[in-house]
């Protein structure tokens, strides 16, 4: 009995907050509001739709190319995100031994700010006549514009590698941390240098560890609302539904139409599985050739 | 600054082949070599200017007037208002402010000692007992992982006012404390930290299950409690969209919600931005002192699971 009576509250909560929501979603994303006349007298209750509310969605070029759009942004912040998050924890690994535990609480602070509060601070950093970086870049004749059309994704992607590169630094880190060192002593005494323990050794011995921050990143970027969320109240180069998830809110709340929102929501959930089950395999194959 | 490296696998190469000694494994080990250490020295510092600098900027914006932060330079300290601004936030809208720090306080605070004691329970249960459903059980774990709260925010908003919980404390506090990455968590600090031949020695000296848990199980596992605490706190600490979604009460909402609506609104009341930018230092001050103060937890508490999550 013991084991079922403590594992009682996490399947309880479990089944009641994230297993009953799904099929929430599913079953209202089959239905919509029935408007009477006009549409000025109100709510009449809801009717079965079928899958209409999915080719509405599908139907909206502006959610279609939202995903296109987190998509971009991950194949370019991840691979600068987790490329950081390495080289730091490579560095912390082998090299840095003076004032180590300041720099890992350096590159981990950002961690602590919420992306809320990352978003805002970044935003007035982006801001032409707040900033000190575009006046500092105007000095030396960069004309920076971090909000324009074609560089405010960046500036968002900025946001992510700053809040989030310690946290993978300290998953790497961690898992550098648990390869016994006589493996390396090994190559050592074979004759290989720094670099190639690092290529050879160690970065296959944490390939898992890694593969799971990628995972995890991609699966984050497709969830994308709250940088751009924020940063869309200082330009209007973000528009409502820049992201997949920023549609859901738009449509759940201003667009009053819950049941497209619901709809939406399944597909960005479908998607992500779509996604994470890809990345797995891509990695499984990735690893057995590193190994 | 979009891209903050230059093609980040090409400068671990570079550091590398600088490095002609490599340090031996013992800490009396070889030193590495003046260029690699000078090349090291270099990342780490351009590292500590970036991710410190829009925390240096906010210390010194929110000594600023809302003027003076459009009219002297953003990293240089003006005439000190930090104690008006700390006043005029203290009575903006009889106090919202410390209102909504308290609310994130109270989402956080008692979401993540609720989020742990969970965690701890199931994470014992999986490590310690061998029962039908224990597979099933890891796999809703693992799976449930993959399901960030964001892509659930939307339907749990719907659940909730299905409920009739929108707009109340338990309709954000609730939904939060399921938390997947914090049972696993548990149930891998419980398989290291508890040795199976401590439980069989309770066991037979008469201890039933309940005290064994008690006196062995939650005594072994605080360490790791804490860890599972601190992460958790910090995820219902940055928590958005769903309060943003459940709540329409001002009165009701958490710091993250507070803030943006204050920035959003700032374009509209000008004295608004400098009380965003104390506001925003004010509530991430407490958050950076429990990191610092709490370091080897989050550092330690990690590495004791081997990376193995």
């Amino acid at each position: 009995m013991a084991p079922y009576l403590l594992s009682l509250p996490f399947v309880a909560l479990f089944t009641v907050f994230m297993a009953a929501p799904i099929l929430v979603a599913v079953w209202s994303s089959l239905f919509r509001v029935r408007r009477s006349g006009l549409g000025l007298g109100g709510n009449e209750g809801t009717e079965f739709v079928g899958l209409d509310n999915y080719v509405l969605a599908l139907g909206r070029p502006e959610f279609v190319e939202s995903f296109g759009r987190v998509l971009l942004y991950g194949m370019v912040q991840v691979p600068i995100m987790l490329g950081l998050a390495l080289l730091f924890a490579l560095l912390f690994d082998s090299a840095v031994t003076r004032f180590k535990p300041f720099f890992q609480l350096v590159v981990f602070l950002p961690y602590a700010v919420p992306t809320v509060v990352a978003a805002l601070l970044w935003g007035f950093l982006y801001q032409p006549g707040v900033s000190p970086l575009v006046e500092w870049l105007a000095g030396l004749g960069v004309d920076a514009q971090f909000l324009a059309p074609g560089t405010v994704l960046w500036s968002i992607a900025n946001i992510g590698v700053w809040s989030y590169t310690g946290i993978n630094m300290i998953i790497i880190y961690s898992a550098l941390q648990a390869v016994p060192r006589d493996v390396y002593e090994a190559a050592r005494l074979d004759g290989a240098g720094e670099l190639r323990t690092a290529l050879s050794i160690k970065i296959p011995m944490v390939a898992p560890a890694i593969f799971l921050t990628v995972l995890f990143s991609i699966i984050g970027n497709l969830q994308l609302f709250n940088e751009p969320a924020v940063i869309r109240s200082i330009t209007s180069n973000v528009t409502a539904t820049y992201t997949p998830n920023m549609s859901i809110y738009q449509a759940t709340t201003v667009g009053g139409n819950a049941n497209l929102g619901a709809a939406m929501a399944v597909i960005v959930g479908i998607v992500t599985l779509v996604v994470s089950v890809l990345a797995s395999r891509a990695s499984n194959r990735g690893t057995k050739g590193a190994l | 600054m979009s891209a903050p490296a230059p093609a980040p696998v090409r400068t671990l190469a570079d550091v590398a082949s600088r490095r002609p000694h490599r340090r031996a494994v013992g800490p009396e080990g070889e030193r590495p070599s003046l260029a690699f250490r000078v090349v090291a020295g270099v990342i780490l510092l351009v590292g500590t200017i970036y991710f410190l600098m829009p925390v240096y900027w906010l210390v010194v914006a929110s000594t600023k007037t809302t003027t003076q932060l459009y009219s002297t330079p953003g990293f240089e300290f003006a005439q000190n208002h930090l104690w008006d601004n700390l006043t005029t936030l203290t009575q903006y809208d009889g106090g919202i402010f410390w209102r909504w720090l308290l609310n994130s306080g109270i989402y956080s605070g008692v979401g993540s000692i609720l989020m742990a004691a969970i965690s701890v329970l199931t994470g014992y249960a999986l490590a310690i007992y061998r029962f039908r459903g224990r597979s099933a059980l890891i796999g809703i774990v693992m799976g449930s992982m993959l399901v960030p709260q964001t892509v659930l925010a939307q339907p749990v908003y719907l659940l909730v006012v299905e409920l009739g919980l929108n707009n109340t404390y338990w309709g954000v506090l609730l939904p939060s404390i399921v938390y997947p990455f914090g049972v696993l968590l548990a149930f891998v600090f419980a398989q290291q930290a508890i040795p199976r031949e401590v439980i069989e020695a309770a066991r037979l000296d008469g201890a039933g299950e309940l005290r064994t848990f008690l006196s062995i199980g939650v005594r072994m596992m605080i360490p790791g409690s804490v860890t599972i605490l601190l992460f958790a706190f910090i995820g219902s600490w940055n928590s958005y969209l769903l309060p943003l979604l459940v709540l329409n009460d001002a009165r009701l909402m958490p710091i993250t919600v507070g803030l943006a609506g204050w920035n959003q609104a700032s374009i509209t009341i000008p004295g608004l931005q400098s009380l965003t930018v104390v506001g925003a230092m004010v509530s991430v001050l407490p958050i950076v002192l429990v990191f610092v103060v709490l370091q080897r937890y989050w550092k330690n508490g990690l590495a004791l699971s081997g990376g193995r999550f």
